[in-house]
């Protein structure tokens, strides 16, 4: 389960944030966006050229590249 | 405003990005709305003023923003309005924010950061209709009651409940300032307070911000005001709340969260399951891998075809009105300098300019509606894996695409991209895309040199190939950029991704509006200087050797060859010759006139320096002649080539003169061989040789030394490219 992270969940899964890794900028700003653990967010979308991807999180959708997404843990929500 | 009771209330306008922050400013403030701006940071706002019930209002526009943890010096400037700390601008006495009634627990995140700041709030609820769409339902009078401050429910597309909006703000100002809501840990709260009592009463909310950002632009402000000690204080607090478990990063967010998830449990109804809304159907295409990414290139096609094809009427229209009025101070004024200032330095050089403002306009009007409807957005996400690899983000693909039409507008559009790296690292690129201002030398030179005798593919190639250039060019310079100058935080893409809406006619309208203005305003006042002084150097001086004038030369042959040209016997071979004889005589003053002139003296100067390039004297004034505007040069080739003045550059005899140049140290020698004809050109694709543009990035960036850079490294690499092409083309060609 740990090694689960978000930039490797397919289209249309629902997931819950485990936690977020990392103390830099990045992650305050997807703190500040609603991203925090605990949360259901799903994948909505992922773009033509494999990146960036876009997640539905609290009543609207985000868009964050691999790189970021890998830092979220997640874990898989029937 | 006679009563004795009317009063002016300031009111600050915040909210997150797509809220409709600005529809809601623009239904407002009307018309009147005017830039303020700020010494030494690159954001602006908006003011406007309104009267509601013998009040009068004045309204400030601040930058759209997630959170108020300021991470620049941009966003501490709109901190410290809201705060009343700013020098430049007066205390709000009240804050209107503004917030997504369909997006209520992120919007509410800013909302709790407003309201511990102890001025009155009114919080306008707005897209409640998109809200309904969506199955959610709010409940304004709870949440009001929840908060301790006004809700409004508004739709600001369609001018609701702006009155009632209006009559909340006139009510707030007097009621008493909301008790800001408990949030944080007691633990924070008691650090809080004991580091608060060693100020000059600074506000809670800043030394909340202190002790979470740990940023250095806070602390520093900090340390000016109450010395290293205090700092020291600071940093013993963060340690203590670290030893006791609650870690600061994320300490806010998730306190707030938690706060906010208590509000909305009894004001924000969700469906049991999320209808599927008009965005989810629209996205299923246009963020399609296939259907999205052919949607894409139709839409930048649209766009870039109506730059070139709508703009052209109008632009043909400016040009004759341009000619009009010159022609006109021609017969209303004696010649003389003062004559040729007026027509050849300030209507030809203002005229150069408003040249482009169709093309602004219509570029602007693009983005406006790509933008209010949300497609920009998809285009960001669509592209940004293409621009990460350069170190930049799908934001500031627009920007791009939109100076192969004109850097200038493509400049202003960067304002979109809010990391200040990647803005500026785009700004700085942008000039490098070839714009329309080069067509006209690739036109000249690809016609010239490259059409007659070669493949029937070769001139198209060439064109193909020096936009080609600007493309490739570009991102290796940004990726350069990246690397060195403007090194930073990992680039990022972090965006919201917002839900389609029809585009307000009056926010596009009121976009266009505001770029064709300052396109004119402020670029048009730096071009015109600069072709003032340029008329000069070409002007003076202008005695020949025999101490005649040649301006009184030139208009005497001027009216010599008009006299010839209405005489009756018109189709006479003799009086053709004629006029043949008298056109060469005029020429030969014109070209004389501008070999002598500063600049013509100046161009003598640089030989050595455009030797290199295969380059003669003539070439080099011509060049230097066209620093401030590019196009400048095709009729300058034609004016030392002895042409005359009146060519563009379909003009065949243009054309035979260039290819019959030669060196006038060695008179067999012809000066363009088509490796020089392509050194120019590729000099001419590098170079930044366009005043308005600098002006541009002057104004965007708030600095001098960011147009100089732009002028400096573009000059440089255009040196470095037309050399290697010179070299390199007769190493190739023999």
């Amino acid at each position: 389960m740990n090694a689960l992270s978000l930039d490797k969940i397919p289209i249309g899964q629902r997931v819950c944030v485990d936690a977020i890794q990392g103390d830099d900028a990045i992650v305050s700003r997807l703190f500040e966006m609603g991203l925090l653990e605990g949360e259901i967010v799903e994948v909505i979308g992922i773009a033509p050229l494999g990146d960036p991807i876009q997640i539905r999180l609290r009543d609207y959708r985000l868009c964050l590249r691999k790189q970021e997404a890998s830092r979220v843990l997640v874990s898989l929500v029937a | 405003m006679t009563s004795t009771t009317a009063r002016t209330i300031r009111v600050a306008l915040v909210g997150n990005p797509n809220t409709g922050k600005s529809t809601l400013f623009n239904a407002l403030a009307g018309l009147w709305q005017h830039v303020g701006n700020y010494p030494g940071v690159t954001i602006e706002t908006k003011k406007g003023s309104f009267e509601f019930n013998g009040n009068h209002f004045e309204i400030i526009d601040l930058p759209g923003t997630y959170s108020l943890a300021p991470r620049s010096p941009d966003e501490m400037v709109a901190v410290e309005i809201i705060l009343g700390q700013s020098d430049e601008e007066e205390p709000p006495d009240v804050i209107l924010v503004i917030a997504d009634a369909s997006n209520l627990e992120r919007n509410l995140y800013l909302t709790s950061q407003i309201l511990e700041i102890g001025v009155p709030v009114v919080l306008a609820l707005n897209m409640m209709d998109v809200a309904e769409q969506q199955g959610l339902r709010v409940d304004c009078d709870q949440l009001a009651q929840t908060l301790g401050v006004p809700v409004v429910p508004i739709q600001a597309n369609k001018q609701k409940g702006l009155e009632t909006l209006k009559a909340a703000l006139a009510d707030a100002v007097h009621a008493t300032r909301p008790s800001p809501p408990a949030i944080f840990p007691e633990l924070f709260e008691a650090e809080v307070a004991s580091l608060q009592q060693a100020t000059n009463g600074e506000r809670p909310f800043m030394i909340r911000r202190l002790l979470v950002d740990g940023n250095d632009l806070e602390e520093s402000r900090f340390r000016q005001r109450y010395g290293e000690d205090f700092i020291r204080a600071v940093h013993a607090a963060r340690e203590r709340l670290a030893n006791n478990g609650s870690t600061l990063i994320g300490l806010e967010a998730r306190s707030r969260y938690a706060w906010i998830r208590q509000v909305t449990s009894n004001c924000l109804h969700r469906p049991e399951v999320r209808p599927v809304t008009w965005t989810d159907r629209c996205d299923q295409i246009i963020t399609h891998p296939l259907w999205g990414t052919l949607l894409f290139l139709a839409v930048m096609f649209v766009v870039f075809q109506s730059i070139f094809t709508w703009a052209t009427p109008l632009m043909d229209l400016i040009d004759a009105g341009k000619e009009a009025l010159s022609g006109w101070v021609a017969t209303q004024l004696p010649p003389g300098p003062l004559t040729s200032l007026l027509r050849d330095g300030i209507i030809e050089g203002v005229g150069g300019v408003i040249i482009f403002l169709p093309q602004i306009l219509i570029l602007f009007a693009f983005i406006a509606v790509l933008e209010d409807s949300g497609y920009m957005a998809r285009a960001a996400f669509l592209m940004d894996r293409l621009m990460a690899r350069c170190g930049l983000s799908g934001k500031s693909f627009i920007p791009m695409l939109s100076s192969i039409a004109c850097a200038v507008p493509g400049i202003l559009a960067t304002r979109v991209i809010e990391n200040r790296r990647d803005r500026l690292a785009t700004i700085l690129v942008a000039p490098l895309m070839s714009c329309s201002a080069r067509l006209p030398v690739y036109n000249l030179i690809i016609a010239a040199f490259l059409t007659q005798g070669h493949a029937w593919w070769v001139p198209g190639l060439t064109l193909f190939g020096m936009y080609l250039l600007g493309i490739i060019v570009a991102p290796m310079v940004a990726w350069a950029l990246k690397g060195t100058l403007l090194r930073g935080e990992t680039p990022t893409f972090i965006m919201e991704m917002p839900t389609y809406k029809w585009p307000s006619p009056r926010t596009v309208l009121r976009r266009v509006q505001d770029a064709g203005w300052e396109f004119l305003h402020r670029a048009g006042s730096i071009i015109l200087a600069t072709m003032i002084i340029i008329w000069a150097l070409l002007y003076f001086p202008r005695t020949d050797p025999k101490g005649g004038y040649y301006d009184v030369r030139v208009v005497q042959l001027e009216a010599e060859l008009a006299e010839l040209a209405e005489s009756e016997t018109k189709d006479s071979e003799e009086l053709k010759n004629k006029i043949d004889a008298k056109q060469n005589e005029l020429n030969q003053v014109r070209g004389d006139w501008k070999r002598q002139s500063i600049l013509g003296r100046m161009g003598h100067a640089v030989e050595p320096i455009v030797e290199p390039l295969g380059w003669d004297w003539r070439l080099g004034m011509a060049t230097l002649a066209s620093f401030p505007a590019r196009e400048v040069i095709v009729g300058t080739l034609g004016i030392i080539y002895n042409v005359g003045d009146d060519v563009d550059e379909e003009s065949s005899s243009l054309h035979e003169s260039l290819r019959s140049a030669t060196w006038e140290k060695a008179p067999q020698k012809k000066i363009f061989t088509i490796p020089v004809a392509l050194s120019v050109m590729v000099f001419f694709a590098l170079c930044c040789q366009c005043a308005a543009t600098l002006a541009v990035i002057k104004r965007e960036t708030n600095s001098w030394s960011w147009p100089v850079f732009t002028f400096v490294y573009m000059t440089a690499l255009a040196y470095v490219g037309a050399f290697v092409t010179y070299h390199v083309g007769t190493w190739l060609l023999g």
